[in-house]
């Protein structure tokens, strides 16, 4: 496989620093400093409940932070009105980890849901050719007209990423894109997530678990552990340790 | 998972103010926002279909058996005064004045509220609203106002329904018992109800309307995390829905009752 390395670019489009975030008495996030460039693929490792998803929900405004900074495209996520943020949300997709497909409507409603509310002056055959066009990019085209209830995991979070695209954003959250899919599969949305990076131009945040897809898309890769990212860089950088919280990851993944 | 739950939880009573003071919010929200551009035009009318729809079949069949069976336990009363020919008036009156409303909302309540506590409960639960929000749309305009408008402007329509097959009802056990003609039922029984009547039970029918639909979409929208949180929703939303109309009822015929004199 062909190593990743870091993009020389330093523009910041996403920046936090010392964010803080607990639910009761549970302190999920304590610190969390992160910056994402322009235009480079920024992978999260972490186990699983260390608040990975908290993280990339904070950036969309879906949950608010109890302390700290946290920049989007240079606007504070927490301190905008509901309309900038809806305006901020606009330039920044967001899979979900479970696609959270609407499963009362087809996939074709699914996709046009988010493109006619937020450009109102697209015609009707603009409408349906960039619905295909974003299909046919995940490779769906055939799925156009089924209901949520009748894909499988793997196409629904295609169609998810999907759904997501076709706004066009500058900045893409995918959470956890390949979890629970097959090698081939995983193989398909890392090559897809590589091909968003390189035909819109996005930077991404990619939440994982699987070192393999980290390997394949991330130009750089950070770990969240206990609260903070303790370790940050390359892939070499964040996994030449023998610290114990980190070695099981690379361990399990790659150790026969 | 180490979450300890060490922080007091508010006593019932300022609990209380709590919900209150959020369902308040919601409903400053639901106006605020309501009546502002962009429309959803297509889904107001979908959702109006949907709830006349589900409550058709069950309301039509309550009101015919309700205009039957009240007109029969009220003929013996009416009999002992020879006064059988005011039947058709006082069916007309009660039907139109109390029994459509409250028969219609409760049935809707039942209908109506529970499912969208419940559908708007799921797509809380499988992050379809954090989803709608995301892709930079407001799911409250969408989801809750399109809902709320719809059964406002749906249970007025079905309460009217209502009380015409109630008096179909009626009519049949008339016919059938002192020979009354069509015509001459329709007749008595429009001339008794007044304009007043009509306006009364349009503004209750609007109201507990309201109600269904903000009921629904508050305990939905706001549903915990969870399967059970769905049920939990649907569940809450028929009880306070009930609860409510009876309140709102009571109320409502103390108010009217003041123009009657
Ligand atoms: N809305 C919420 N209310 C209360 N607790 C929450 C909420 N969201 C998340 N948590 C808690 O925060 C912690 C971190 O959750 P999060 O979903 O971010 O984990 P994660 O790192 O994404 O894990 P996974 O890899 O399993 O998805 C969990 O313990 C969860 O219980
Ligand atoms: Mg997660």
């Amino acid at each position: 496989m062909e190593e990743r390395k870091p993009l020389s670019e330093q523009e910041k489009v996403i920046e936090i620093n010392g964010l803080y975030k607990s639910f009761g008495n549970y302190h999920v996030l304590r610190g969390v400093d992160l910056e994402l460039y322009k235009r480079e693929n920024l992978v999260v490792l972490g186990k699983s409940g260390t608040g990975k998803s908290v993280l990339i929900k904070i950036v969309v405004g879906l949950l608010t932070p109890d302390r700290g900074e946290v920049k989007v495209l240079n606007q504070h996520v927490d301190q905008i009105t509901y309309k900038e943020l809806l305006a901020l949300r606009l330039k920044v997709g967001f899979s979900f980890q479970n696609s959270a497909l609407y499963d009362s409507m087809t996939v074709r409603e699914n996709l046009i849901f988010p493109l006619v509310r937020n450009q109102r002056k697209l015609t009707k055959s603009e409408i349906t050719s960039a619905v295909e066009e974003m299909l046919d990019a995940v490779g769906l085209l055939h799925t156009i007209n089924q209901m949520p209830s009748e894909l499988s995991g793997g196409q629904r979070k295609r169609i998810g990423i999907a759904r997501t695209l076709i706004l066009r954003p500058e900045i893409m959250l995918y959470d956890e894109p390949t979890a629970g899919l097959d090698p081939i599969t995983c193989l398909e949305i890392n090559n897809l997530i590589n091909e968003v990076q390189e035909r819109f131009h996005t930077s991404s945040i990619i939440i994982t678990h699987d070192l393999t897809c980290a390997k394949a898309v991330g130009n750089r890769v950070a770990m969240l552990l206990d609260g903070k990212f303790e370790r940050q860089g390359t892939f070499e950088d964040v996994f030449n340790t023998s610290d114990d919280r980190v070695k099981p990851f690379y361990d399990y993944n790659f150790i026969q | 998972m180490e979450i300890k739950d060490e922080v007091k939880s508010p006593g019932k009573i300022s609990r209380t103010f709590i919900t209150l003071y959020d369902v308040f919010q919601f409903m400053g929200r639901f106006f605020k926002e309501g009546f502002l551009p962009p429309y959803e035009g297509k889904e107001l009318m979908k959702q109006c279909y949907d709830i006349g729809y589900r409550s058709l079949a069950l309301i039509s069949l309550t009101g015919f058996i309700t205009g039957i069976v009240f007109t029969k336990q009220s003929r013996p009363s009416l009999a002992e005064f020879g006064a059988t020919s005011w039947l058709p008036s006082l069916v007309g009156i009660a039907l139109l004045r109390t029994l459509a409303p409250l028969l219609t909302s409760l049935i809707a309540a039942g209908k109506v509220g529970s499912s969208i506590g419940a559908e708007l409960g799921s797509m809380r639960v499988t992050e379809q609203i954090d989803a709608m929000e995301v892709s930079a749309t407001n799911p409250f305009k969408f989801l809750v106002t399109t809902r709320v408008l719809a059964s406002t402007i749906t249970i007025p329509i079905l309460t009217f329904y209502t009380a015409m097959v109630g008096m179909l009802g009626a009519l049949l056990n008339v016919s059938l018992s002192e020979g009354t003609s069509a015509k001459a039922f329709f007749q008595s029984s429009l001339e008794s109800i007044t304009f007043l009547d009509i306006t009364a039970s349009t503004i209750k029918a609007v109201i507990f309307g309201f109600t269904i639909g903000m009921v629904g979409c508050y305990q939905g929208y706001n549903s915990s995390k969870g399967t059970e949180g769905v049920g939990k929703a649907a569940n809450s939303a028929v009880v306070i829905g009930m609860f409510l109309i009876f309140i709102e009822e009571v109320v409502s015929v103390q108010f009217f009752g003041l123009f009657r004199t």
